[in-house]
C-alpha cells in the first residue's frame, strides 16, 4: 500500500500546482491594448529594404513604412502623386521629369531630396555604385529600362530610359520602387535591412526575431498623422493556428484566411473584408505540340473544366472566374465586354471530335502549393475529373513549388500539355508581355512556356508598350484580351479574391486591389 | 574513464564530417536553387544566373563545400538568404527556444513515464495497472499535431487559459511566469508520446528486475516494500530504462518539429522547415550540422552516463 500512498500525495501535488499555474495563466492571456493593431503575418520577413525583398508578406510591412514617388489611388491600380508632386513625360516617351515634395524628410532626419532619389536607384541598378552590394536586389529589372537618373536641382529629378516603356510610372509605386534613406544605408550597410529609415506613416521601432516587427506613427508624416499608435507585425506561417490566435483574441487582423476557416468569422465581433486583385489562376496549354497543338482542343478544356464549380467548392468563393488573361483589377485596360467560357461539356466533346483528338493522353504538372496558388492539388484534381469527363485521359504529375518552377519555366516541350500557374503583377504590361509574346518563348528568356504564338498579339503588346497615352494603351490591351480569349493559349481559371479579417475593434480598413496593406487611416478602439 | 570519454569524442570526428558532406550533396542535388525561391514567378534564366552569381553559388561545388567547411571550422556559418542574417545567430537562437520546450516535455515524460511504469509494475494486472496501460496506450496513440490542435481548440480559444501560440507574450514583461503560460501546451502535447513509451519500457523492465532473487532477499530481510521498489528494483532496472530515455530525448528532439509548427514555437524545427521551403542552403546546412552535433555529444552523454551506473559497459 505504501507505493500507493506516495503516488496518491503526489498526483495531490500534481494537481494542486497545475491548478494554480492556470490560475496564474489566466490573468496573462490579456486583451491587446487600444490604438496598437496586432497584424498575423504569414511568415517573417526577409529584410524590410524594399528594394531587397520580392514576397507580398514583406510589402505589407514596407508600404507602412516607405513611400514612393508615385503610389496607387485608393481602391484602383492607377497612379497618382506621392513623394513626387508631379511630373512631365517627353513626347517620345524616354525621359521622365519629378518634381518633389518639399519638406519632406525620412525617419531618421535626413532630407528626402532628388539626391536621395539618385542614390536610391543608382543603388540598384549601377553595379559600381558603392552600396550596390547592400543587395542583391532580385526585382531591380523593373527598373532595367533606367539609363540615367539625374539630380536636376533639389527638387527636381529627371530619369532617361532606354525606350519607351509605359509600365514605369507602374512600377514605381510597386514597393521596389519605394525610397530609402542614403543616410541609413550608409550607416548600416548590409544590415539596412534590419534597420529600416523611410518618409513613411508608420516608424520601424523594433524587430524581435521570429516573434514581431514593430512600427510606430510618424506624426510628422506629410500625409497627415495615422489614427493608430503603433501596429504589431506577428508572423504566424500555421493557417490553423493564424485563424486559432483570431478567434481567441491574440491578433486583431489576419490576412490570407483559408476558405475553410471563413465560416469561423460570420457572428458579430469579426469583419470579414475582401478585395479582387490583379491575379490570374491559369493553366499553361503546350500549344506547340500534342492534342493542345490544336486550338479547338485548347477551346475543349476551356469549356470542359467547370470553373463556377471550382471557385465555389473547391476556393469557398475566395475568387471569381477569369474571362480572359487580364484580371479586372486592371480597371482601365481590362475588357468588359469578355465572358468566361462557360462550362459546356457536349460542346467541348463535340470540338475535340472535330480535332480528332478523342481519348487523348495528357500529362498535367500540378504543384503543391506556391505564392498565389490558392489551393493548386484540389483544384488540380478536379480539373483531372472535369477533362477525364469528355474523354481526356489525364495523368497529374505532383512537384513543390521550386521544382515545379524548375520543371515549368523552361517550357512544357517533350515533358507536359498543361500546367498550373498564378501571377500577381502590378501593370497590365507584365503577364502579357513575359507571357504571351513569340519572343517570350523559354529560350529567349521568357514565360511563355507553352509557345503560344501569335503575331498580332505580338504587335499588339509591343505598341501598348511604347505608348505614352493610358486610353491608347487601354484599347490595345481590350483588343489582345479579345484574341488571346479566342486563341485560348490557357484555360482562364480564376481571380483571387484577397481577404482579411479584423476583429469588431478595428474600423476604416479596406483592402486594396494592389493586394497591398495600408493602415494609415484604420482605428483600432 | 577519462579515456573511454575521449575516445568516445574522437571517434564523433568522422560522423560529424560525414553529415556535413551529407547535408551538402543533400542541398546541392534537390531540384530547386535559392535564386528560383527567391523569384518565384520572376525566375528567368537570366535573373536566375545574376542572383546566383550575386549569392556566390556560381562556383563549382567542391569549392563551394570547402569554403563552406573551412568557415566553418572558423566559425563563421555564412549568412541566411532568406533571413538575411548571419545563421549561426538564428540557429543559436532557436535552439535555445528548441531546448527550453524539448527538455521541459523530457523532464516531464522521464518523471511521469518512470512513475507510471514503476506503479504498474509493482501492481501488474491489479486495477491501477490497468488504468494506466489504457491511458498510456491512448497517449501514444494521439497524434503530437493533432492533440495539440485539439489542445490550442480547447484552452486557448474556448476557455483562453492559454495564449495560442508563440513563445513570449507581445506586451507586459518577459518573466517566469509569462514562459511558461506559452510553454504549457505545447511541452505537454510534446510529452504525451514519450511518457507513454518510457511508461511502457519502464514497466516491464521493473517487471524484469522484481523477478530476481536480490530483490526475494531483500523482502525476506525486512526491507519495507516502498525501498524495495524505489531504492533497489528502480537502481537495477534504470540500467535499462536510462537507454529509452536517450532514445526519447532525440525524439522529443525531432518531434519538436510539429509541435513547434502548430503552436508557432520560434525553435530549430520550424527553422529549418521554412529554410528547406525557401532553398535557404546555408541556413539547412547549419542548422542540421548543429542539430547534428548536438545529437552526437547527447549520445556520447547517455554512453557515459550507462557505464557510470553499470561498470561492466566499458569497451
Amino acid at each position: 500500500m505504501r507505493v500507493l500512498d506516495w503516488t496518491r500525495r503526489s498526483v495531490l501535488i500534481a494537481g494542486a500546482t497545475t491548478a494554480m499555474s492556470l490560475g496564474l495563466m489566466s490573468s496573462s492571456v490579456a486583451q491587446t491594448p487600444p490604438g496598437v493593431l496586432i497584424v498575423g503575418q504569414i511568415a517573417e520577413p526577409k529584410a524590410l529594404d524594399p528594394a531587397a525583398v520580392t514576397a507580398v508578406n514583406d510589402f505589407r510591412i514596407l508600404m507602412n513604412v516607405y513611400d514612393g514617388l508615385v503610389r496607387y489611388k485608393d481602391g484602383t491600380l492607377e497612379t497618382e502623386p506621392a513623394l513626387a508632386t508631379g511630373w512631365e513625360i517627353s513626347d517620345d516617351g524616354t525621359v521622365y521629369t519629378f518634381t518633389l515634395r518639399e519638406g519632406v524628410k525620412f525617419h531618421d532626419g535626413s532630407d528626402f531630396n532628388a539626391e536621395a532619389v539618385k542614390f536610391n536607384f543608382d543603388r540598384m541598378l549601377n553595379e559600381d555604385h558603392p552600396y550596390h552590394n547592400t543587395g542583391p536586389f532580385p526585382l531591380s529589372f523593373f527598373f532595367s529600362s533606367v539609363q540615367e537618373v539625374e539630380a536636376v536641382d533639389d527638387l527636381t529629378v529627371r530619369f532617361t530610359l532606354d525606350a519607351p516603356y509605359a509600365p514605369f510610372l507602374s512600377n514605381l509605386a510597386y514597393p521596389t520602387g519605394l525610397m530609402v534613406s542614403p543616410a541609413a544605408v550608409m550607416e548600416h550597410g548590409a544590415d539596412f535591412g534590419r534597420n529600416p529609415s523611410g518618409t513613411g506613416p508608420f516608424t520601424f521601432t523594433e524587430w524581435r526575431s521570429n516573434e514581431a516587427v514593430v512600427v510606430e506613427a510618424n506624426p510628422d508624416y506629410w500625409d497627415g498623422a495615422p489614427a493608430l499608435q503603433a501596429v504589431v507585425f506577428r508572423p504566424i506561417s500555421d493557417a490553423n493556428t493564424r485563424t486559432a490566435e483570431m478567434l481567441a483574441g491574440g491578433i486583431d487582423m489576419m490576412v490570407e484566411v483559408p476558405p475553410v476557416a471563413l465560416s469561423e468569422f460570420q457572428g458579430d465581433q469579426f469583419n470579414l473584408v475582401e478585395q479582387a486583385g490583379p491575379h490570374v489562376w491559369f493553366l499553361i496549354l503546350n500549344a506547340k505540340e500534342g492534342p493542345f497543338a490544336d486550338v479547338r482542343v485548347r477551346q475543349a478544356a476551356n469549356y470542359a473544366i467547370n470553373k463556377e464549380a471550382l471557385v465555389n467548392d473547391v476556393l469557398e468563393g475566395t475568387a471569381a472566374v477569369a474571362a480572359g488573361p487580364t484580371p479586372p483589377a486592371f480597371a482601365w485596360a481590362y475588357n468588359d465586354a469578355l465572358e468566361p467560357y462557360p462550362y459546356d461539356p457536349d460542346k467541348a466533346r463535340a470540338l475535340i471530335a472535330e480535332a480528332g483528338a478523342e481519348g487523348a493522353e495528357l500529362t498535367f504538372y500540378v504543384t503543391e502549393g506556391g505564392s498565389g496558388m490558392l489551393d493548386p492539388v484540389a483544384m488540380g484534381t478536379a480539373m483531372q475529373a472535369d477533362l477525364e469527363a469528355v474523354g481526356f485521359d489525364v495523368t497529374i504529375e505532383t512537384y513543390e513549388w521550386n521544382t515545379f518552377l524548375g520543371q515549368v519555366n523552361p517550357g512544357l516541350e517533350g515533358k507536359a500539355d498543361m500546367a498550373q500557374m498564378a501571377w500577381m503583377t502590378n501593370d497590365p504590361d507584365t503577364l502579357p508581355y513575359l507571357a504571351l509574346r513569340t519572343e517570350a518563348w523559354p529560350d529567349q528568356g521568357g514565360f511563355n512556356s507553352g509557345y503560344y504564338s501569335n503575331a498580332e498579339v505580338d504587335m499588339l503588346l509591343e505598341a501598348a508598350r511604347v505608348s505614352t497615352d493610358q486610353a491608347e494603351r487601354a484599347r490595345l490591351y481590350k483588343q489582345m484580351q479579345e484574341i488571346v480569349r479566342e486563341d485560348a493559349p490557357w484555360v482562364f481559371v480564376a481571380n483571387w479574391k484577397q481577404n482579411a479579417v479584423t476583429s469588431d475593434r478595428v474600423e476604416n480598413f479596406a483592402l486594396q486591389p494592389s493586394f497591398f496593406l495600408l493602415l494609415k487611416d484604420v482605428v483600432k478602439n | 574513464m577519462a579515456g573511454y570519454i575521449l575516445k568516445r569524442l574522437l571517434s564523433a570526428i568522422p560522423v560529424l564530417l560525414g553529415i556535413t558532406v551529407i547535408v551538402f550533396l543533400i542541398m546541392a542535388l534537390i531540384p530547386g536553387d535559392p535564386a528560383t525561391a527567391i523569384l518565384g514567378n520572376f525566375a528567368t534564366p537570366e535573373n536566375v544566373e545574376k542572383l546566383n552569381r550575386d549569392l556566390g553559388l556560381d562556383k563549382p561545388l567542391v569549392n563551394q563545400y570547402f569554403i563552406w567547411l573551412g568557415n566553418m571550422l572558423t566559425g563563421d556559418f555564412g549568412q541566411s538568404f532568406a533571413l538575411n542574417r548571419p545563421v549561426l545567430d538564428e540557429v543559436l537562437e532557436r535552439f535555445n527556444a528548441t531546448l527550453i520546450l524539448a527538455g521541459t516535455a523530457f523532464v516531464l515524460c522521464s518523471f511521469f513515464g518512470i512513475l507510471a511504469g514503476v506503479i504498474s509494475a509493482s501492481r501488474q494486472y491489479g486495477p491501477a495497472d490497468k488504468a494506466i496501460t489504457f491511458v498510456v496506450l491512448l497517449g501514444i496513440s494521439i497524434p503530437s499535431f493533432f492533440l495539440g490542435m485539439m489542445m490550442i481548440l480547447l484552452f486557448a480559444v474556448n476557455l483562453r487559459w492559454f495564449p495560442v501560440s508563440g513563445m513570449w507574450p507581445i506586451f507586459g514583461d518577459r518573466d517566469l511566469g509569462a514562459l511558461l503560460s506559452h510553454l504549457a501546451m505545447p511541452a505537454f502535447a510534446l510529452a504525451v508520446v514519450a511518457t507513454g513509451v518510457i511508461a511502457r519500457l519502464s514497466r516491464s523492465a521493473m517487471l524484469e528486475v522484481l523477478r530476481q532473487d536480490f530483490i526475494r532477499t531483500a523482502r525476506a530481510k525486512g526491507v519495507p516494500e516502498r525501498g524495495v521498489i524505489w531504492r533497489h528494483a528502480l537502481r537495477a532496472a534504470m540500467v535499462s530504462i536510462i537507454p529509452v530515455l536517450g532514445i526519447q530525448a532525440g525524439f522529443v528532439l525531432s518531434g519538436a518539429v510539429y509541435i513547434e509548427m502548430v503552436f508557432q514555437w520560434p525553435g530549430v524545427g520550424r527553422m529549418l522547415v521554412d529554410a528547406i521551403l525557401k532553398r535557404d542552403i546555408l541556413l539547412v546546412q547549419g542548422g542540421v550540422v548543429f542539430v547534428a552535433a548536438c545529437y552526437v555529444m547527447f549520445n556520447i552523454m547517455v554512453d557515459v552516463a550507462q557505464s557510470l551506473l553499470d561498470p561492466r559497459i566499458k569497451t
